[in-house]
């Protein structure tokens, strides 16, 4: 009896790790989706206005995928749609750098090049994830998030290698995003425990062929890289930064006053 | 935008699943090469259009004058011996 229960929990929290798990993937995608498309009809030009928002497509592609598999790993029948609008900011488990504001451009691309080099790395890892429903995902995304890396890693480079002023708005944006990188390299025993069941990808394994990476380019962008000792985090656990809050407001307003509503 | 500050223009060419060569898709401004290859992916291939990308730019291509449409075309219109028309095709010929 006493052995059954014990396997039950742990079958439990198994599911909870796997659950917890697609929401941090999700809600990356999601909240980060959710940032670049603000920039939809405000880019610097319109062939811009359609990468951007191209990306967002992509983000948010991944971000129902994703939220879908959560939603039935935790077989409480909520929809994408249901996790997605329904819950509030102690819920998300997105990491903090995918809420930090758009800034200007530079800081958009630079925001979008640490991301998405690291997230290309991460479901390079998952697309060999013994789960076939993460590795399928992660085999459509890793395509996706390599070309987002490339784009905005060229976008880098042009920016800091660019004039005096592009250089000090693009260095000010690493400058001020820098600090939020260490968060998403940490693991807690939800990345641990997933990446030993081979489920997912324990993300420090993967800092630092993503730092060789982002040095190459930052270094052809005559950037420097920051040096800080504060690192704020949380974002996994449900603290988020004050802007999170606001994000939600616009991305859930529609279902929040009229529930329900379909398109 | 003022002339000198505006991105120069390109002209792209896709080559789609079916289609044996690049065809013109349109045109585009773009800093440099390799950003007009990306912009023209985003613009003109994000439904699944292509497979190869062509940039080229604008002003690279030496165009025909619409002035000299008359001189450099006309002549083409009374010679409708260069169309094979006048030949009956064999019942036999079936791919023609």
């Amino acid at each position: 009896m006493t052995a059954a229960v014990a396997r039950n929990d742990q079958a439990l929290s198994q599911q909870d790790a796997l659950y917890d798990y697609c929401l941090r993937l999700g809600d990356n995608a999601l909240i980060l989706g959710q940032r670049v498309a603000e920039w939809t009809s405000n880019a610097p030009t319109v062939e811009l206005d359609i990468a951007l928002g191209n990306q967002a497509l992509d983000l948010f592609g991944q971000a129902r995928m994703l939220l879908d598999y959560a939603g039935r790993v935790e077989g409480k029948g909520r929809s994408e749609d249901d996790i997605a609008f329904l819950r509030d900011v102690l819920d998300f488990r997105n990491v903090l750098l995918v809420e930090q504001p758009n800034g200007d451009f530079g800081q958009t691309v630079v925001r979008q090049f640490l991301y998405a080099t690291f997230a290309s790395a991460l479901y390079e890892g998952l697309s060999q994830s013994k789960d076939e429903e993460l590795s399928g995902i992660a085999q459509k995304a890793v395509k996706e998030m390599a070309y987002h890396a490339r784009h905005n890693g060229e976008w880098v480079v042009r920016l800091g290698d660019g004039t005096e002023e592009s250089h000090a708005r693009v260095q000010a944006g690493l400058d001020a995003l820098w600090p939020y990188v260490h968060e998403v390299f940490e693991a807690d025993e939800i990345d641990l425990a997933m990446a030993e069941a081979g489920i997912g990808v324990d993300p420090a394994s993967l800092k630092d062929a993503w730092l060789a990476e982002v040095t190459a380019v930052i270094e052809r962008a005559t950037l420097t890289l920051p040096e800080t000792d504060w690192h704020p985090d949380g974002g996994k656990r449900g603290h988020h930064s004050e802007h999170l809050g606001f994000i939600l407001a616009d991305l859930q307003f529609l279902q929040r006053t009229y529930p329900g509503a379909q398109w | 935008m003022s002339a000198e500050k505006s991105w120069p223009l390109y002209e792209v060419f896709i080559r789609s699943k079916q289609g044996l060569a690049h065809q013109h898709a349109g045109s585009l401004h773009a800093a440099d090469p390799q950003m007009a290859l990306e912009n023209a992916r985003d613009v003109y291939t994000r439904r699944g259009e292509g497979l190869s990308v062509w940039v080229v730019p604008s002003d690279a291509i030496t165009a025909s004058s619409p002035d000299d449409k008359g001189v450099m075309f006309d002549p083409a219109d009374s010679k409708v011996y260069r169309h094979p028309t006048f030949y009956d095709v064999p019942d036999e010929v079936e791919c023609l």
